[in-house]
């Protein structure tokens, strides 16, 4: 009894987690969705875990726990290869984004280079027409 | 210009404040007829500024991306500029700038070209598991590429505008990437690569790691990348 108590109480307080950061848009939404997912599968067993006993049975798993195990620790190897993935996405993307940002930062430079140059000649150039005017 | 074409020297610099003037100063010297753009990967000295006072165009990465990043951004530079040539340079003074015109003309009949070192010019060694390293790279991707490539990961090469588009496109940012699977990359679509023997100076800053266990771990990744590179698309 004890136990089932643990594991229910586990069980809400994720659930509760999981909808205040999605209430605050903290999570996105396809994140959010895949754990109240497995909330929705993990409470109802925390509360009775003898549920899936006779589905390990047919697997040739003893104990319906012992497969809960196995498939949450093969579940969470899962998305953390997606996260890995989904990371490697970010990066490629900030890489053409800063190489964006640098091609443009060039292009400025060089076009206010070529401003100023285009200035001091025009300064030039007026400051020799006074001079010839005064001589 | 060399030889009637537009030539851009890619030089991709990491906090190499204390030679990048030199460097640059002497391609300049060198080749009048040609651009310079320094990439600045992220550095947090003053290679940017240094690199401009002497005269290069310069590019800054606002964070650091290796060589890879900086070299694609070098090409994506020569693309839309139309050059006719990208060559990529060390920051480090280690290559020599009067090679340059050698290995433009021999774009006329390759698509890629590489100066390497231990190719007759010049004396340079290297022992232990970094030497076995290069054995075994240039003797898998002198198989892949049909031609004698006995540095392949010589930081001196030139492109044309085919290779410049492609690498414009697609250069990867990983450790080794931007030399081993470029070449896998670029021969498999059928470019021409070619390697032409250039003599390497020494660096004009910084020195060169001897450690064993850094040479074994770069043995290590150089098959892995190799490995990769090989089961790629």
């Amino acid at each position: 009894m004890k136990l089932t108590l643990v594991t229910g109480l586990t069980g809400l307080i994720l659930l509760a987690t999981i909808v205040e950061l999605l209430r605050r848009r903290q999570l996105r939404e396809k994140y959010g969705m895949l754990w109240l997912g497995v909330l929705v599968i993990v409470i109802p067993l925390s509360l009775f875990p003898r549920l899936l006993d006779n589905v390990a049975g047919f697997f040739g798993v003893v104990s319906g726990v012992s497969l809960v195990l196995f498939l949450g620790i093969v579940f969470l190897l899962l998305v953390c290869v997606h996260l890995s993935w989904e990371v490697s996405a970010l990066e490629e993307e900030t890489r053409t984004l800063a190489e964006d940002f640098a091609l443009l930062r060039a292009q400025i430079d060089a076009e206010r280079a070529a401003r100023l140059a285009q200035d001091a000649q025009l300064t030039a150039a007026n400051r020799d027409e006074l001079v010839s005017h005064d001589g | 210009m060399v030889n009637g074409k537009r030539v851009l020297i890619i030089i991709p610099a990491l906090n190499e404040s204390g030679s990048i003037a030199d460097v640059v100063g002497e391609v300049r010297g060198e080749l009048p007829g040609v651009d310079v753009l320094v990439v600045d990967d992220g550095s947090t000295d003053r290679t940017a500024a240094v690199a401009a006072a002497a005269g290069a165009r310069v590019a800054k990465l606002p964070y650091n991306l290796g060589v890879g990043g900086a070299m694609r951004l070098g090409y994506r530079y020569a693309r839309d500029n139309d050059y006719d040539v990208a060559i990529q340079i060390d920051a480090d003074g280690q290559h020599d700038p009067r090679y340059v015109p050698k290995l433009v003309d021999l774009l006329d009949d390759n698509d890629l070209v590489i100066g390497a070192r231990f190719a007759g010019e010049g004396d340079y060694s290297v022992r232990g598991p970094r030497r076995w390293a290069m054995v075994m790279l240039s003797g898998v991707l002198s198989r892949v590429a049909k031609t004698r490539l006995t540095d392949t990961t010589s930081g001196f090469r030139a492109a044309n505008r085919r290779v410049i588009e492609m690498f414009a496109g697609w250069y990867p940012a990983e450790y080794l990437g931007d030399t081993v699977e470029t070449l896998v990359h670029t021969a498999r679509r059928g470019y021409r690569i070619r390697q032409v023997p250039v003599a390497m100076r020494k660096r004009m800053a910084g020195t060169p790691s001897h450690s064993p266990a850094k040479a074994m771990i770069y043995l290590g990744r150089a098959f892995a990348v190799l490995t990769l590179a090989l089961i790629r698309r």
